[in-house]
């Protein structure tokens, strides 16, 4: 086994369990702590599956960054969804036999040509950082570096088109690393860059404003129904202020 | 008395995001609260000793309190969606004024002390410490913020700034740093009743004024009571309602409305304000006790309904708080939702047909309408969604023959605020309030040139104060925002028969 091998996989065990534990830590807090008061903006829906449409739209759609601002909108949008096509590719590393639907032409095409779509909308993203002066003050580093971190994800994942990597080992790496028996990780510069990159971004993401992610269904002006005149809506803590009768 | 040499915005055709200015409105800030108006409201009177660590501990606080705070100080991704969206950044260019650059300044604290990165990297992640120059920074800029939550309605994650400068108020509230305008009237309203501290001889004096003012008018007895049990209806109005313009019109109007409708009602002493800046400061005590006089007197007073005068912040906190923090409202005639807005109650009688208008009675008159932030943005109105929208408008359209929308972008939910609301009307801070009127006098300019409107209606007491010192500033006359009502008391046909 080779040093890279245990490296790697230590760390993606390490990083695994951050980003499981992590997330989970903050959905237990987000959960956990009260919204004592109906704050939700318009339009609001009345029933819980008015909700369950609305936070569908904004998840999917985007919606109210549509309404906002075209082209953040536009290259946030498919950032995300190039994402998810990349996501769904990547589904072929750790399921075997591979899901029927992953190893369809259509789906492999799509994660591949839509990670240079992913890399334009980044660099669209980054632009506005850089050029746009309200943005470019509101930017802290951490801002730039979490962009330049997934373009680095991107691009060297889209490198490995031209630097030969064999897949089939990483993907004996993978489910070693699933099923505890491990396996040689290749040591390709390009793949553990694009590897090494992927463990910083789950060790980064729940101490990070990648928390948007679970943030969005926890968002009281968009997760609430407009009931208030019906129900009282009141907190645990608020009932200890209870006077009347 | 507030610095008035400013430099004047210019109107434009098409409004622009400004290029920003640092420090721009980094001077304003309101006058303190003294130590006998923060004691009143449970408060330090002065900074305390100890104040950093208080308000990190209230900060911790708040935090195991609020989802709203916990989730968005979390999830803001620093898009800049929202940058070009708040009345006062487009007003004033300060960058502080951009809704992210205002909730950073609290973010950045949180990040410094709550959160892993900005204990260890403060630098990377724009993480800083809580020092003096924060907290007067904080109590500027948490200051310039009316609350209106328009930003919220633009952002992917619906973070919404009302509920960061709710809490910084609050913060700075429990270290003895206060605001003079709202907590001052908080402490009028607890110990008197209303914000203006009109007590009840000066109030009964005022509305049988009125009651004349009125007989002259129209030749009608309309009663404006105040203390009658066993009325159907408590009106629970704005103070502002009882002698300021165009205000007093409106209050003229409901009296109208329920008197043509035969509703007996009545107004209270104990609870003679329909404002709430318990909100404005973040107050859930003190929002609750305001709230609670309302409740009180519907019990003494033995009505069967609350019905709400034209108020943006007073109806939110009714609409959407008053059933949480005083409920349940069992006592109450269960046919009617709790509580009512009198634009409901009069769109009600119309659509049933108990009272009709005559809307050449408004004939002199091309209208719009400015739909309040809170009523807009944070209401609801009939129980239909978009009701807060279409009710006031349908009201309007019934006793006008004229009207006109402004640009659609700056109305509905996305109307821009007065520039006066969360409790920053006050003489202090002119400046900022008469830039933040900005976008909203830019829209009006518009329809005032295509469409020849003459007036704008709003249901909010702080809006037609606001408007009428805006109007005045930009151009137009002090007396071209009227009530709703008093359009609608214009045109309601009196049946003098009963006489």
């Amino acid at each position: 086994m080779s040093l890279v091998t245990v490296v790697y996989g230590l760390l993606f065990y390490f990083a695994f369990l951050i980003l499981v534990i992590g997330l989970a830590y903050r959905i237990y807090e987000y959960a956990k702590v009260p919204a004592p008061l109906k704050i939700p903006t318009p339009p609001a829906p009345k029933t819980k599956q008015g909700v369950a449409v609305r936070i569908f739209r904004e998840v999917v759609l985007f919606e109210s960054l549509f309404h906002s601002t075209k082209w953040t909108w536009l290259f946030g949008w498919l950032f995300h969804f190039t994402l998810l096509l990349a996501a769904f590719r990547h589904l072929r590393y750790f399921t075997d036999p591979v899901w029927f639907w992953v190893s369809w032409e259509i789906v492999q095409a799509a994660g591949h040509y839509g990670g240079y779509i992913m890399v334009l909308a980044l660099f669209g993203l980054l632009g506005r950082r850089v050029f746009v002066d309200r943005v470019r003050y509101i930017s802290s580093p951490s801002d730039y570096l979490m962009l330049i971190l997934i373009i680095g994800i991107a691009v060297s994942g889209l490198m490995m088109k031209w630097f030969h990597t064999d897949i089939f080992a990483v993907k004996q790496f993978f489910l070693g690393l699933m099923y505890f028996n491990w396996a040689e990780l290749p040591s390709d510069f390009v793949l553990l860059l694009h590897l090494g990159l992927v463990i910083a971004l789950m060790i980064i993401f729940p101490y990070s404003k990648l928390l948007h992610a679970p943030g969005l269904f926890f968002s009281p002006t968009r997760n609430q129904t407009d009931t208030a005149r019906d129900n009282r809506h009141i907190a645990d803590w608020a009932k200890k202020l209870e006077t009347h009768k | 008395m507030a610095n008035t040499e400013f430099e004047k915005p210019e109107l434009k055709k098409y409004s622009e995001v400004p290029k920003l200015e640092e420090k721009a409105t980094s001077h304003l800030a309101p006058f303190k609260s003294k130590e006998e108006f923060q004691s009143s409201l449970g408060y330090p009177g002065e900074l305390v000793d100890n104040w950093q660590e208080k308000a990190l501990d209230k900060m911790g606080d708040l935090l195991g309190r609020y989802r709203s705070l916990r989730v968005y100080l979390d999830s803001c991704i620093q898009c800049g969606a929202c940058t070009d969206k708040c009345h006062y950044y487009l007003g004033t260019k300060d960058p502080n004024n951009m809704p992210v650059g205002r909730q950073n300044l609290l973010r950045s604290v949180y990040r410094r002390y709550f959160t892993l990165p900005g204990k260890f990297f403060p630098k990377l992640v724009g993480a800083v410490d809580l020092t003096k120059e924060v907290l007067d920074e904080w109590y500027s800029y948490y200051h310039q913020c009316s609350q209106c939550r328009r930003c919220a309605v633009f952002c992917p994650i619906g973070i919404d700034t009302a509920e960061i400068s709710m809490a910084a108020r609050e913060i700075m509230d429990s270290v003895g740093v206060g605001q003079k305008y709202c907590n001052e009237i908080i402490g009028k309203v607890h110990k008197i009743g209303n914000n203006l501290g009109l007590p009840e001889p000066a109030l009964a004096d005022t509305l049988e004024g009125l009651e004349e003012d009125v007989k002259d008018d129209t030749g009608i007895d309309v009663k404006y009571p105040l203390d009658q049990e066993n009325s159907e209806v408590l009106l629970v109005t704005p103070s502002a309602d009882f002698f300021a313009e165009p205000h007093v019109d409106g209050l003229i109007g409901y009296g109208k409305v329920l008197h043509q409708a035969g509703i007996s009602w009545t107004l209270s002493s104990h609870a003679s304000e329909a404002a709430n800046f318990g909100m404005f400061i973040g107050s859930y005590d003190n929002m609750k006790k305001l709230a609670l006089r309302i409740r009180e007197a519907a019990l003494d007073l033995k009505v069967k309904r609350i019905v709400f005068g034209e108020c943006g912040h007073a109806w939110r906190v009714a609409y959407s708080f008053l059933n949480t923090l005083a409920g349940p409202f069992d006592f109450l005639d269960p046919r009617y939702p709790v509580p009512q807005h009198i634009c409901e109650v009069t769109h009600d009688l119309m659509k049933k047909k108990i009272i009709k208008f005559d809307a050449s009675a408004n004939d002199d008159m091309v209208l719009t309408y400015h739909d309040s932030c809170n009523v807009a943005r944070a209401s609801n109105m009939g129980d239909v969604i978009g009701g807060q929208f279409t009710i006031p408008r349908e009201l309007i359209k019934a006793s006008v023959n004229n009207y006109f929308d402004m640009d659609e972008n700056t109305i509905m939910e996305k109307t821009y605020c007065c520039g006066g609301g969360g409790g920053l009307l006050t003489d202090d801070l002119i400046e900022l309030r008469m830039k933040g009127a900005l976008p909203r006098m830019e829209a009006l300019k518009n329809v005032v040139e295509e469409h020849g409107v003459t007036h704008m209606a709003a249901i909010c007491a702080i809006c037609k104060s606001q408007f009428s010192k805006a109007l005045s500033y930009y151009g137009f006359e002090l007396d071209q925002i009227v009530s709703l009502h008093q359009l609608v008391g214009n045109a309601l046909i009196m049946n003098k028969k009963e006489l």
